[in-house]
């Protein structure tokens, strides 16, 4: 028992080394190389042109479905459906917005980038970079990581978009809210600081998510098994870091008045 | 000419070359034999740095290669080997083309709009037309493979080849003509090449010396022809193809 929790301890720490030790790699190649920029746009449109349908779809619905609960737990209160535009927005903008996007990011485009990275790490395509005078983290790695922190917070901003309609829809049309009510309940409790506080959130996300996915990537071996627990451990991890990065994120930003 | 001086490589407790002490000729084929788990593919990714060693000197034109451990350096040693990967190791995101013209980006000056006629004449020198360049790596079979990955090797022009295991996996005709391809390129280019394998019939055919490594040490090293006279009882076997001999009772008492 104490040594599969030793042994569980060591890796994670193992981990927690490499992924330190990868992003040191990357600072070190920023300013060494030239940068990959037709590498970067592929990526930017894998990890974000591809992944804005399904973060739409994921997004109206969680507005719609907010808009629901919030609109008949108030109604049944109060009487009236009101401040269902004000709790949309609010949730979407701070929380769900950058979390759910997140999610949705790294179990598509993550696990994808993980698979990739991997199967070119046990067929020895990582080891043929380095004969070809390329390093991986320079080729591989600093592209998916610019493209994560570069498409993620403008996918975010879609989603918050998506979601706002979705909960408007649900209002309007489900509700009976009017929609000049809807819209005038967003810009009169909102304020930038509150898109602030969920925009600075998605940076953080995206840096981890590229980080943890590039990592296992990486570091796969074992053959097709292998990329088959890497990928899963790599969308394991990032879900349960995004939602535990959340808490110290809110924490943090709220401490500083954001 | 590479000297390599009593190369250690450990992973942890498995200490997988123990004692290696080789030399390999300027423009010769050596040949490195032995079974399976034997340490030959830990050697060659020794000698191209993508792996460090334990303790130990590989000497290149006099200079110790172990004692590098700039990236940068490492990057210029690289430039003057070439590596045939046991499967190819063809990028898979990328034509053919791409794939042969992929190392003169980063090694080489060479200008883009000379790529086209690059990828004709290294491809030609493998045997293989020029249509092919458009193909993915995927539409390929196990012997193209190959000798594409040995044209984007070739692209580079290394002064060193490594080929890890070149004829596994491959039919008889295939495996030689992939021999045959070893010998042309070591004749017309006057490279070194390095040549792991266990397939006895090939290494006869190109190596110019041949040594066999067994257990982490070189048990034996010299011409094809004292290969085949040796009494060296491991060797023997090995040579002969066995399953009766000292390297099965060994592999028995594990």
């Amino acid at each position: 028992m104490f040594t599969l929790i030793g042994k569980y301890v060591l890796r994670v720490f193992n981990d927690i080394g490499g992924c330190t030790a990868m992003l040191r790699s990357c600072l070190f190649w920023l300013g060494r190389s030239k940068f990959e920029w037709h590498q970067t746009a592929d990526q930017c449109v894998i990890i974000g042109v591809e992944s804005l349908g399904v973060t739409a779809l994921t997004s109206l619905f969680t507005g719609m479905v907010l808009a629901l609960q919030a609109g008949n737990t108030i109604g049944n209160i109060f009487g009236d459906p009101i401040f269902v535009g004000t709790i949309v927005t609010f949730s979407l903008i701070r929380e769900l917005g950058p979390v759910l996007t997140s999610v949705v990011v790294s179990g598509r485009a993550g696990a994808a980038v993980t698979a990739q990275i991997g199967t070119m790490a046990v067929t020895e395509q990582i080891d043929a970079l380095y004969t070809l005078g390329t390093n991986p983290i320079r080729y591989l790695v600093i592209p998916r990581m610019c493209a994560f922190m570069f498409t993620l917070p403008i996918l975010t901003l879609f989603s918050n978009l998506f979601g706002i309609i979705g909960g408007y829809l649900v209002a309007v049309y489900a509700l009976g809210v009017p929609g000049e009510v809807y819209l005038t309940d967003i810009t009169s409790y909102m304020g930038v600081k509150d898109f602030m506080h969920g925009f600075i959130k998605t940076f953080a996300f995206a840096l981890m998510i590229g980080t943890v996915c590039c990592y296992k990537g990486i570091s796969t071996h074992g053959g097709a098994e292998g990329v088959g627990k890497s990928t899963t451990g790599a969308v394991v991890t990032t879900i349960v870091l995004i939602l535990v990065l959340d808490y110290f994120l809110t924490a943090i930003l709220t401490a500083f008045g954001i | 000419m590479i000297e390599i001086k009593h190369l250690k490589k450990s992973f942890g407790e498995k200490h997988v070359l123990k004692d290696v002490n080789l030399t390999l000729g300027k423009g010769q084929t050596t040949c490195i034999l032995g079974g399976s788990g034997s340490g030959k593919s830990t050697l060659i990714k020794c000698l191209i740095g993508l792996l460090q060693a334990t303790s130990g000197q590989i000497l290149v034109d006099g200079r110790d290669i172990t004692k590098i451990t700039s990236e940068m350096k490492l990057a210029a040693l690289r430039r003057r080997f070439g590596y045939l990967f046991q499967e190819g190791a063809l990028f898979d995101s990328m034509t053919v083309g791409e794939n042969v013209t992929f190392g003169l980006k980063y090694l080489t000056d060479v200008p883009e709009k000379d790529y086209p006629k690059i990828i004709k004449e290294k491809l030609a020198l493998v045997g293989l037309k020029e249509d092919v360049a458009q193909l993915n790596p995927s539409e390929l079979s196990g012997g193209m493979k190959k000798r594409v990955s040995l044209a984007r090797v070739l692209a580079v022009g290394p002064e060193v080849i490594l080929y890890d295991e070149p004829t596994t996996g491959l039919d008889p005709i295939m495996s030689d003509i992939i021999s045959d391809l070893i010998i042309d390129l070591k004749n017309k280019l006057g490279v070194t090449s390095v040549v792991i394998t266990h397939d006895m019939h090939s290494a006869f055919k190109i190596a110019d010396k041949i040594a066999f490594l067994y257990e982490g040490n070189i048990l034996l090293q010299g011409t094809p022809e004292e290969f085949r006279k040796t009494d060296n009882p491991y060797v023997k076997q090995f040579v002969s193809g066995s399953s009766k001999g000292p390297i099965q009772m060994k592999l028995m008492k594990e």
